[in-house]
């Protein structure tokens, strides 16, 4: 067997190989589910329940979509010029270090000052983490895949280090957690959920905008497609790339900015909470088209929530639900590929067949 | 890709509305029995921590007409208040958090919720509607130390310990009284691994124990990890929560171990009855919440009936751990003669008594 590219798969194709996938990861989780001696349909419904099933829990579960739309949306910008930037758990991260420097010291401030000032910085943060990774890349071409993931590690045990030392709340009694943030460094609540719900339509507009009607956008999409295309014509490529960068790694920045505003309340370093590595999935899944982010994270957040619920609706250990989790993405995931090639038998193979028809 | 992803997304809207419609065919639908909700810091096979307060879970189930319900490795972040709104969502009337790094959240949680009752195991914030309850596991602690006094020939005993927060330090302080009352010459060595739950960071620092010359590994860790770097190294072991035996067959000798389980009945039958009170428990071994864990044959000659001793005499009050005089690192007396130390003074307990050797950061 061999692989060959498919050429403009149809769209019907392409659906029919999506909904096998779904229901193959559905049989064999259902597998599962069974052997560990619950009814398979009642546990996906009880999922889906967990997700969607009241207000509280669609609440709940958008704490979990606004985080991944706004990575996603972040490490889109990388993706389309073709900077594999596996960094937003670390943007995440310094974001949300950033911000936090501000709400524990600057905390006299006047809120919407003092919640501007954690934004600003919380984008500066993650795009300083991006830069690095974006230098090192127009300099000396390494290899981003690589110094991006490096960048997570510096950043978690900086976070950690912080948290465990310099930062540590002294009230504490010797518990490694920093001090809560006073109520003027919290973002606001809209709807009883707070107000990166909007942060996150409006980038998602911004985005789209940027994107498919700037100038700039359409430079980021020509670096994408042939670096050698974007400097005949006259694109400045490692420019480009570098401010591509700021962006990218400022909007995972806000993120963080907003999960320890908005959601923790304070810093701590479980606060990227893998959202980073998520994020790039779903990025991935849609296609890198700002609109097809929404369905995918709603997708993936409700996968996150509904696996926790089941695991305390059915008692299922933490463990099994997580498997039941990449069963299903791993199929989600796993026809992509069968979307973009085909399986075909080896030729030799078949002219032996034709030898021995004959 | 836009259609496949429509139809995920009607697919997910459909199942969540039948979902949303059949809600009483779930499992949470016994509406007659009372919910309650254990919130774990480590996974319920961790053998040590969080396998103990599933026991007291299991016995509360086995005692009481309840349905329970549970969470594994919540971290001790703001993920412990979704739980909690997520178990209460599901019907919880009574919640218990059972790590220290709980506290703030659980604290805050409790006040959105004035008709729930909350139990923070090892805190100290309480609201009108948060108790918090532990034991004194230094009681227990301090009996282990004679045993692991009597036991050391090297008189180099490792401790691993998770954080430096006085329920820890206390621990500590206690078993190091216990190994002095019996051997004054041996010294108790802390590391600090800055976690609960992590079997190899804990197995690990009790090998660099074991290598600067200990030949006795105690704990203060919620997994078996230094059991099994005692069992590996051929030296002796002291467990914590539950009975270790199977674990390091060939080192452990005894643990100080929790029995939650009458606690908790107790405390839901409470709630049933509307009895429902904001308190501190913190009982000792006269109330069976703590014990130390019958000695195994690895235990040295005569710790049977130290132990014993000690044990009548904790339970008579005529044995007071914490009563002076006792030196802190430096040899300044921190307790005077005659003198015992309040439990305000123990619940904040951040220095080491003499024949400690190690920080607290």
């Amino acid at each position: 067997m061999r692989m060959i590219k498919r050429e403009n798969i149809s769209n019907k194709k392409a659906i029919q190989i999506r909904t096998g996938a779904i229901i193959g990861s559905l049989i064999l989780s259902g597998l599962f589910i069974f052997f560990l001696g619950h009814n398979p349909l009642d546990v996906f419904i009880s999922m889906m329940d967990g997700a969607f099933g009241s207000i509280y829990r669609i609440k709940d579960t958008i704490n979990i979509i606004i985080p991944l739309i706004m990575t996603s949306l972040g490490l889109m910008i990388a993706f389309k010029m073709k900077f594999w930037n596996i960094g937003g758990e670390g943007q995440i991260l310094i974001g949300a270090l950033f911000a936090s420097y501000f709400a524990l010291n600057f905390s006299f401030l006047p809120k919407p000052i003092l919640l501007l000032v954690m934004f600003i910085f919380g984008f500066i943060g993650g795009a300083l983490w991006a830069l690095v990774p974006a230098v090192l890349k127009v300099k000396f071409e390494t290899n981003e895949t690589i110094t991006t993931l490096m960048m997570n590690y510096i950043a978690l045990n900086l976070v950690t280090y912080l948290q465990y030392g310099p930062w540590k709340d002294p009230q504490s009694f010797g518990f490694p957690k920093i001090a809560n943030f006073t109520e003027n460094a919290l973002l606001p609540k809209v709807f009883g959920l707070h107000i990166g719900w909007i942060v996150t339509i409006l980038a998602v507009v911004i985005i789209s905008i940027f994107v498919s009607k700037t100038k700039y956008g359409y430079e980021i999409k020509v670096v994408g497609e042939s670096k050698d295309t974007a400097n005949y014509s006259g694109i400045r490529v490692n420019r480009v790339i570098i401010r591509g960068l700021i962006i990218s790694g400022g909007i995972c920045g806000i993120v963080g900015m907003m999960e320890v505003s908005g959601v923790n309340g304070t810093l701590t370093d479980q606060v990227s909470a893998g959202y980073g590595y998520t994020a790039i999935i779903t990025t991935w899944l849609s296609g890198l088209k700002p609109s097809f982010i929404i369905p995918v994270s709603v997708l993936f957040a409700g996968l996150i929530k509904g696996g926790g619920f089941i695991q305390t609706a059915y008692q299922i250990p933490q463990s099994a639900a997580e498997i039941i989790q990449s069963m299903i993405l791993f199929f989600v995931i796993g026809s992509e590929f069968f979307v973009q090639y085909k399986l075909v038998p080896d030729k030799r193979n078949e002219k032996g067949r034709e030898r021995n028809v004959s | 890709m836009r259609k496949f992803l429509l139809l995920i997304l009607s697919l997910v809207l459909v199942l969540s509305m039948v979902a949303c419609g059949t809600e009483g065919d779930q499992p949470s639908g016994e509406e007659e029995d009372l919910t309650v909700g254990f919130i774990y810091v480590g996974p319920i096979g961790d053998g040590g921590y969080t396998y103990a307060h599933d026991q007291g879970r299991l016995y509360l189930e086995d005692n009481l007409n309840v349905n329970t319900i549970y969470k594994e490795s919540v971290p001790e972040t703001q993920e412990v208040e979704q739980e909690i709104r997520n178990m209460i969502d599901q019907g919880a009337k009574a919640i218990f958090a059972t790590s220290f790094g709980y506290m703030d959240y659980v604290a805050k949680v409790s006040e959105d919720y004035p008709e729930v009752a909350f139990f923070h195991c090892s805190g100290y914030k309480t609201t009108d509607n948060l108790a918090t309850y532990f034991g004194r596991i230094y009681q227990p602690r301090y009996l282990s130390g004679i045993v692991a006094g009597l036991k050391t020939e090297t008189n180099n005993i490792g401790y691993v310990a998770a954080y430096p927060i006085p329920e820890v330090i206390r621990g500590i302080n206690a078993f190091t009284l216990g190994v002095q009352s019996v051997n004054p010459d041996a010294v108790v060595r802390v590391k600090w691994t800055s976690t609960w739950y992590d079997p190899a960071t804990e197995k690990e620092a009790a090998v660099a124990l074991i290598d600067e010359g200990a030949d006795i590994i105690a704990q203060h860790q919620d997994t078996t990890g230094p059991q099994q770097a005692a069992e590996e190294r051929g030296v002796y072991s002291i467990g914590y929560n539950t009975d270790m035996a199977e674990m390091a067959p060939e080192a452990y000798m005894t643990a100080p171990i929790w029995n939650w389980g009458p606690y908790y009945v107790e405390q839901v039958q409470n709630v049933i009855d509307g009895n429902f009170q904001s308190h501190q428990y913190w009982g000792g071994m006269e109330d069976d919440v703590v014990k130390l864990a019958p000695l195994t044959e690895l235990a040295p000659e005569g710790a049977e009936e130290a132990v014993e001793e000690a044990k009548e005499k904790i339970l008579n009050d005529e044995l007071i751990i914490f009563e002076g005089p006792i030196y802190d690192q430096e040899g300044n007396l921190k307790v005077e003669e005659g003198q015992q130390m309040t439990d305000e003074e123990m619940l904040n307990m951040m220095w080491f008594v003499e024949g400690i050797e190690g920080n607290i950061e």
